[in-house]
């Protein structure tokens, strides 16, 4: 019987290779910081997807969150790569993981079959899509390597968070949200099981 | 690295984002999956800021979207640990009720 | 004298604060009087003293002007201004810009004339006084600060419809106003300790309900003028209706809304049959029967008859005339039967509201007389009511006159103004009520003798005797309560003199109802044949044909028409004598008579009431005319519901049962016709449906991993079909 869980580490090795690869033959030395990040980025979702244990997937997934991350530094966006770790790796998954821990474990849950299938179809399905559609559209871009220097300093997202020409609607908006969402997380996590199940008996059948 | 590449690493995140939340059965992936889709779409907004000009607008949304993900992750969060004191089970599928 | 020069830039803007102030009063009071120091009354007190001052400066400048102002040809220009002048009207349905010719356009502004400025000044000072005499009568009331707040809304009420230059904001006001009253009349009915809830909220109730009959009425009356005329201000509705009238003479529709109109006046100001409500008001505190009798509730619908007298054709007013001198007798005779303090006064408001609403019928000399009398009437009355207020409050709640008597030394202060007052409603010159009474019983002289109708022959008659029999309760209720020996030795021992607040008020009042009828001390003016202030300052002295001062630029058509000024002004004259001598005669005979029985003792009132024994009972019973309306309208609405239910158990039933037993046999084939084809065909779908749902069940399966299968699946599908299209 072969050990699934080597074959699939093998094939991880050889996407990162492949990444690696990619990038260095397309950019040179740069590349190899995007093969890095974009291993990171596909290797922790693909390991999320597969794991059968949910705390290695949530673990697995603070390797996508922090190839995103530099990916966004890549980009010359340091302001939401710094974001990103901070509030991503640093909160949402820790959030996760809290769920994790919340609930038991269960190792009959994964479905090979699904797994498979799934990535099979979504795989044929995007990347033929993809392929058409960079086929088709022209994107008005900049050349790699005529990119200006990245000009936009963390002191100007400051600035446009409190503009009133820019941000500032959104900006207030999105703190209410968030005040709104976190006293509504805690009362309903707060609720007392009995609250639900006198429910569904007075709702008279 | 050329735009392209970068379009072509979120298209694979989303994809892997949705095969999680259809392939498996724990409502926890669920939340996984909208994670990694949501971070594709992260990619997308600051590489098309990048090679469009480099405003402020896409790192503007990217921002924004971390800030709806925070919120979503908490609220997600207290409703799974309900749903698991009720129906003791982590399944979205054992969440029937309305069904019936 | 320059600043006494009415300029309409600043003072409007002083007209405008002139309710503001008391409306901020009350919202400061009824959300925070309970915690204020004193509850707040030193507050609202404070506020309705600046008011009254603002109001008695902008009177004092329209007074000026009519006294000095002339225009360029050396005439007389009227007081009237409009806040338009100041660029103060206001759109609220529309902007100008939105709909500038559309009827529906509706503005409102301040209209400030000579009777504006009056009734105003009246308004001001009376709520004032009233303010400051509840701070002493109100004390220990539990609910001390409500009763404030509320009757300073009461007053900004009066105060809106007085200034309001269309009828529609003056019945948003006058609808305020009615629930002011109710709330107040009710006042007691949330005191725990009082004795009397239910009889309060009965009154209040009953006072609601009552003047709500009269303001349905005004209503249609006005829309119907709105129908024909597109406009609600005042100034638009004379003039539409005299032009209207001068072409196509008065229409039945125009009589129609007039009595509509007047109609609201019945029920706000208290005229047979809707007088009902009044002297069951008087449950609610002393001080809000002196408001609601003297300057705001019933003075608003006499003020109102006022604004609106030119569209009034003459068969409404000679309407009128009847029901004012019918009123007016009426209530007299109740008021001799009435044991009640309060209780006679309230009477007599009513019947000198009769007198009011008969002189403005006859028209000309009678409308300016029954505005006059309306404002001398307000500080009299108030001072009587504070009076009979402060007699109660000395007597400690004691109402009943049978156990006063011999309060002349106890009470001084009160006595004093009581007596003032009663002298000024008897008619007695120097006076006010003399020279407000003395004319409208000139104009029904007038009237006649320049052919009258049946109406005004009946007020002729009507009127004089009820002064007379004024004269005689008010005297009753003087030498009852004051005089002679006490009947009841508990209540006279324990009572005192009311504390400065109430006194002061009575004084300051007493001395206006002294002196509101004339400015006699200037001219020695004692028999009242020169202008009063009052025509002074409506621009009407001895000109009654057209009021021009009053209206102007209307040419009234409803009294006088076609007659020479001239000659009216001799008539005029010639009534004047014999309205004094006539008023003088019967004054004194009431006063006489009243002194005779109560005072000498000479005759016994007993005994006429075992002579007259049925005629006594009738009016101590007020005529039966609760119990007329409980027999006929409750009862015959009774009688109405037993008939119809009647009707609906055998008629109406019948005619259902019979359909119901056709139906039923139609519904036996039915239903033989139904279980054979149509749930043949019912359950034919049904099974289909039922196939095709099992069929779908499979795909909703409540499972979110298929739906997000579908989803994307979908969303493969849908982007395959669009780059191979």
């Amino acid at each position: 019987m072969v050990d699934l869980q080597k074959v699939f580490y093998s094939g991880l090795a050889l996407l990162a290779i492949a990444l690696h690869g990619w990038g260095l033959a397309s950019a040179g030395p740069a590349g190899l910081a995007f093969g890095g990040c974009a291993t990171l980025v596909l290797g922790g979702a693909l390991m999320c997807l597969w794991e059968r244990s949910v705390v290695r997937s949530a673990f697995s997934l603070m390797a996508t969150f922090t190839g995103c991350a530099g990916f966004f530094i890549l980009l010359g966006a340091d302001f939401v790569g710094m974001a990103q770790i901070l509030i991503y790796v640093g909160g949402i998954l820790a959030l996760l993981l809290f769920g994790v821990m919340l609930s038991p474990p269960d190792m009959a849950e994964r479905k090979l079959a699904r797994v498979g299938g799934g990535l099979l179809v979504m795989g044929l399905g995007v990347a033929w899509v993809s392929a058409k559609v960079a086929a088709s559209v022209k994107w008005a871009q900049l050349p790699a390597d005529e990119l200006p220097a990245p000009s936009t300093k963390a002191e100007d997202i400051g600035i446009a968070f409190i503009a009133p020409d820019q941000y500032v609607v959104p900006f207030e908006l999105a703190a209410v949200l968030l005040t709104v969402a976190l006293v509504a997380a805690v009362y309903i996590a707060r609720r007392r099981i009995s609250d639900f199940t006198a429910e569904p008996d007075q709702g008279g059948r | 690295m050329a735009l392209g590449a970068y379009v072509a690493v979120s298209a694979a995140l989303f994809a892997l984002g949705l095969v999680t939340i259809a392939a498996r059965r724990n409502i926890l992936y669920v939340l996984f999956g909208i994670e990694m889709i949501l971070n594709a779409a992260n990619i997308n907004f600051v590489a098309f800021n990048r090679f469009n000009g480099d405003g402020m607008d896409g790192r503007m949304f990217a921002i924004f979207v971390i800030i709806l993900a925070a919120a979503e992750a908490a609220v997600a969060l207290a409703i799974v640990l309900n749903v698991y004191h009720l129906f003791g089970s982590t399944k979205p599928s054992d969440a029937d009720l309305l069904r019936e | 004298m320059e600043f006494l020069h009415f300029d309409p830039a600043t003072d409007f803007k002083l007209l405008l604060a002139v309710p503001l102030i008391p409306l901020t009063g009350y919202l400061i009071q009824i959300f925070f009087g309970r915690k204020l120091p004193r509850k707040g009354d030193w507050l609202l007190t404070t506020g309705m003293f600046v008011t009254m001052m603002i109001t008695l400066l902008l009177f004092a400048k329209a007074l000026y002007h009519a006294y000095t102002g002339h225009g360029d040809d050396g005439h007389a220009t009227p007081f009237w201004h409009h806040s338009s002048e100041a660029g103060m009207t206001w759109s609220w349905l529309f902007q100008d810009s939105e709909a500038p010719n559309s009827p529906l356009n509706l503005t409102v502004g301040i209209l400030y004339d000579g009777l504006g400025a009056s009734m105003l000044a009246v308004v001001g000072v009376v709520s004032f006084f009233v303010h400051l005499f509840s701070m002493g009568y109100m004390k220990g009331d539990h609910r001390y600060h409500i009763f404030f707040a509320n009757i300073s809304l009461f007053t900004v009420a009066m105060l809106g419809l007085v200034l309001s230059d269309n009828i529609l904001f003056l019945f948003v006001f006058w609808e305020v106003m009615g629930l002011m009253s109710y709330l107040l009349i009710g006042h007691f009915s949330h005191d725990p300790k009082s004795h009397r809830i239910t009889q309060a909220a009965a009154a209040c109730k009953k006072a609601f309900l009552t003047t709500r009959i009269g303001d349905c009425c005004l209503f249609i009356g006005f829309m119907m003028f709105y129908l024909h005329y597109q406009t609600f201000s005042f100034d638009g509705l004379w003039q539409a209706t005299t032009q209207d009238v001068m072409v196509n003479g008065w229409q039945s529709w125009q009589t129609t809304a007039g009595l509509f109109l007047f109609g609201g006046t019945v029920g706000k100001s208290a005229q047979f049959p809707l007088h009902i409500w009044l002297p069951d008001a008087m449950e609610g505190p002393t001080p809000v029967s002196a408001m609601i009798h003297a300057a705001t509730m019933v003075a608003a619908g006499v003020f109102l008859l006022g604004r609106l007298y030119p569209v009034l054709s003459p068969d409404v007013l000679t309407v009128i005339t009847g029901v004012g001198a019918l009123t007016a007798i009426f209530a007299a005779t109740i008021g001799m039967t009435v044991f009640d303090i309060k209780g006679v006064l309230a009477y007599s408001t009513i019947s000198q509201l009769g007198f009011m609403v008969a002189g403005i019928g006859t028209g000309g000399l009678g409308l300016i007389a029954g505005l006059f009398h309306m404002v001398t009437h307000a500080f009299f009355k108030a001072c009587l009511f504070l009076s009979a207020g402060s007699v109660i409050h000395g007597c400690h709640h004691e109402q009943d006159m049978r156990k006063m008597g011999g309060l002349r030394k106890k009470m001084p202060v009160t006595f004093m103004c009581m007596l003032v007052c009663t002298l000024a409603i008897s008619g007695i010159p120097l006076f006010s009520g003399f020279y407000s009474k003395d004319k409208i019983v000139q104009s029904t002289i007038m009237t006649n003798e320049l052919g009258g109708t049946w109406a005004s022959s009946f007020a002729g008659i009507a009127l004089p005797l009820a002064a007379s029999i004024t004269a005689f309760y008010m005297f009753r209720l003087i030498f009852m309560t004051f005089f002679g020996q006490p009947r009841d030795k508990h209540v006279n021992d324990h009572a005192h003199e009311s504390p400065l607040p109430m006194t002061i008020a009575l004084t300051c009042l007493a001395i206006l109802g002294m002196f509101a009828g004339q400015f006699w001390l200037s001219n020695l003016d004692i028999m009242g044949s020169h202008p009063t202030w009052f025509e002074t300052l409506l621009g009407v002295s001895h000109d009654y044909t057209n009021l021009s001062g009053l209206y102007p630029g209307v040419e009234l058509q409803n009294t006088y028409v076609g007659l020479d000024a001239a000659k009216v002004e001799a008539v005029s004259h010639h009534a004047h004598s014999s309205a004094v001598v006539l008023s003088l005669s019967v004054a004194s005979l009431g006063i006489i008579l009243a002194m005779l029985m109560y005072l000498f003792k000479r005759l016994d009132p007993a005994k006429f009431t075992e002579t007259f024994a049925p005629i006594y009972r009738t009016v101590l019973n007020k005529y039966y005319i609760d119990e007329f309306a409980n027999k006929t309208v409750i009862r015959g609405s009774m009688v109405l519901s037993a008939v119809l239910k009647w009707f609906d158990g055998f008629i109406v039933d019948g005619i259902v049962l019979s359909v119901g037993r056709i139906n039923k046999a139609l519904g036996f084939f039915a239903a033989w016709f139904d279980k054979t084809f149509i749930d043949g065909l019912v359950n034919l779908v049904g099974a289909v449906s039922n196939g095709l749902g099992a069929a779908l069940r499979l795909l909703q399966t409540g499972r979110i991993q298929q739906y997000v299968s579908f989803a994307v699946g979908g969303g493969l599908l849908t982007a395959a079909w669009l780059i191979l299209s």
